[in-house]
């Protein structure tokens, strides 16, 4: 399992604010953060970034790599601080992710992005239309765009299908919707399409003590249906992690399995 | 069309170790691959085979196993030059048998003289081992790592009741360490789990997932050691890329088949034959289930498995 750093966001005022300030130390202090506490790859959320995104792209790639040994999962709207982030993206350590591409003809360009600059990409299935009613809207939007990634130039490795995680607390019938799109996704291809999921919007809106409850618990259901990678907390998420890996028979199992 | 055969690629690696000191520092494991998958990967390192020789003389040894080192086996030291010199050994494991409260009851002090003096008295690597006397070990492995200081020796054998003394014994002298689980797999990736904890740097230690003899319980070290194996290189799991050892002739030569004589049974052939078999068979199984060391005892053995290691690698 994945697990991509979600805490390098500009939602977050810390982390906002360092942004504004170009202030190096909190990034980097989060980013290390996360990488000890098991991410794989970290998140670098600029938001829409409309003046002056490519130069904050860039800024936050270099100095999250500066400190910890891994790609970064570019996430903004904004395709210029894209490929700005890809440009100095260091792929010593595994290419970049570019968060995201969809249905939406506004978002088409992110494959070309991902073809020209060898990146990987997140599909997101929703449309220009409005969120997917259910699991075989999702999937079929999944097939639209894994077609247009082949036609951009983009092998159908590099896509992680995104299910779109609804919140609980509004639309509580999509989160069995969701792990059941996650299993369609991976039927679409041989070897299965890679999955990943938004974990914390399922508990968007709920009162802070049951956020980790339900974050956890629907990991545990959605790695069952083998999701590859999560965007989320990893200090939270690391002991569902690592049990259900011990569970599903990948990581063998000692005492301490938990300290690892 | 031509045949292409099907190849995996792994995500993990063994640590290579080395033991001994420059210009005789032996290095063994290192590989990508499977054992001799060498169409898959690299393996760098040969296995390496020690030369069992003990501190008192191996009164319980079958006497066809006693004869090859019937001129030396009386004092270790000799013994030893003899491995080196006249066998060609590429290591020696000087096992201290004699400090086993049921046997010469041999004192810590005593285990340390004597592991000074063999130490003195060859170039090649050493391994150190104890009797299995969990209580006992401590202390003997304790006084034999500081007489040893410094030599980069394989210090063994670390078990779940005594891991911290002789752990801390290894890293206070320099020497790599054996970690001994008795045939399960959780509680070996444990042990180096509990080592590393403690500040052991984990590329210093060897897992030995206790071994048997063919008819004995062989097919549990071979799953065993398999299971670590697949774990190391299709999990990358980091807690169990530690070379492993097979320590071979302290199971093969307790069995019938290298003690019943050949007036008892006739149907079996030359007695001499059959133990050296025996333990070439056993030791084989175990390279190709995934030991890197091996300890051995009788020479024709550890030449038959040589040859065959030659024509694998």
């Amino acid at each position: 399992m994945l697990i991509i750093g979600e805490k390098l966001s500009i939602i977050a005022k810390r982390v906002r604010e360092a942004m504004m300030k170009k202030d190096k130390a909190p990034i980097q202090e989060i980013a290390l953060s996360q990488w000890k506490a098991g991410a794989g790859m970290i998140d670098a959320n600029i938001g829409p970034a409309e003046d002056g995104g490519e130069d904050l792209m860039q800024w936050m790639v270099t100095g999250i790599q500066e400190v910890v040994p891994l790609p970064i999962c570019l996430d903004t709207t904004n395709r210029q601080a894209i490929e700005a982030g890809l440009k100095v993206h260091n792929n010593e350590w595994g290419r970049a992710l570019i968060n995201s591409t969809s249905n939406d003809p506004e978002r088409f360009p992110m494959l070309e992005l991902a073809a020209r600059h060898n990146a990987r990409i997140i599909g997101l299935t929703v449309g220009k239309g409005g969120l997917p009613a259910d699991a075989e809207e999702r999937a079929a939007i999944a097939a639209e765009i894994m077609a247009r990634a082949m036609e951009y130039g983009v092998p159908l490795e590099d896509i992680y299908l995104d299910p779109l995680v609804l919140q609980i607390a509004t639309s509580q019938d999509h989160a069995l919707k969701v792990i059941k799109a996650v299993k369609m996704f991976q039927e679409l291809n041989d070897p299965p399409m890679k999955t990943v999921v938004g974990l914390s919007n399922i508990s968007n809106g709920c009162p802070k003590p049951l956020r980790p409850i339900l974050n956890n618990h629907f990991l545990a259901l959605l790695m069952y249906e083998g999701l590859t990678a999560i965007i989320a907390d990893p200090h939270e998420v690391a002991p569902t992690v690592k049990t259900i890996d011990v569970i599903m028979g990948n990581t063998l199992y000692a005492h301490s399995y938990l300290e690892m | 069309m031509t045949f292409t055969p099907s190849k995996e690629t792994y995500t993990g690696k063994v640590y290579p170790v080395s033991v001994g000191t420059a210009p005789h520092e032996v290095v063994f494991g290192g590989e990508n691959i499977l054992p001799f998958h060498t169409f898959e990967g690299s393996s760098p390192n040969r296995p390496l085979i020690a030369h069992e020789i003990q501190d008192v003389p191996p009164y319980d040894w079958p006497e066809y196993l006693q004869k090859p080192f019937q001129d030396v086996s009386n004092d270790p030291v000799s013994w030893a030059k003899f491995c080196q010199e006249t066998l060609g050994a590429g290591a020696i494991a000087l096992r201290l048998i004699g400090t086993h409260p049921d046997r010469e009851n041999r004192s810590p002090e005593d285990a340390a003289k004597t592991v000074k003096e063999v130490l003195s008295s060859i170039t090649i690597p050493c391994i150190i081992l104890g009797s299995n006397h969990t209580e006992k070990d401590s202390a003997v492995l304790i006084a034999a790592a500081e007489a040893a200081k410094d030599r980069n020796c394989i210090l063994g054998k670390a078990q779940e009741a005594n891991y911290k003394t002789i752990a801390a014994a290894a890293m206070a002298n320099n020497h790599k360490l054996i970690a001994m689980s008795e045939l399960d797999i959780n509680l070996s990736k444990q042990l180096n789990i509990l080592l590393t904890q403690m500040g052991f740097d984990k590329e210093r230690i060897i897992t030995d997932p206790m071994s048997s003899a063919l008819g004995y319980g062989l097919e549990y070290t071979y799953s065993v050691m398999e299971r670590i194996r697949l774990a190391a290189l299709t999990q990358n799991d980091a807690t169990m890329q530690q070379p492993i050892l097979a320590d071979v002739g302290l199971y093969v030569w307790k069995v019938k088949e290298t003690q019943a004589s050949e007036n008892d049974v006739p149907q079996w052939g030359s007695l001499e034959e059959r133990g050296i078999a025996w333990e070439a068979m056993t030791a084989t199984a175990f390279l190709l289930s995934g030991a890197g060391f091996l300890i051995m005892r009788h020479p024709k053995a550890i030449e038959a498995v040589g040859k065959i290691i030659d024509e694998l690698i």
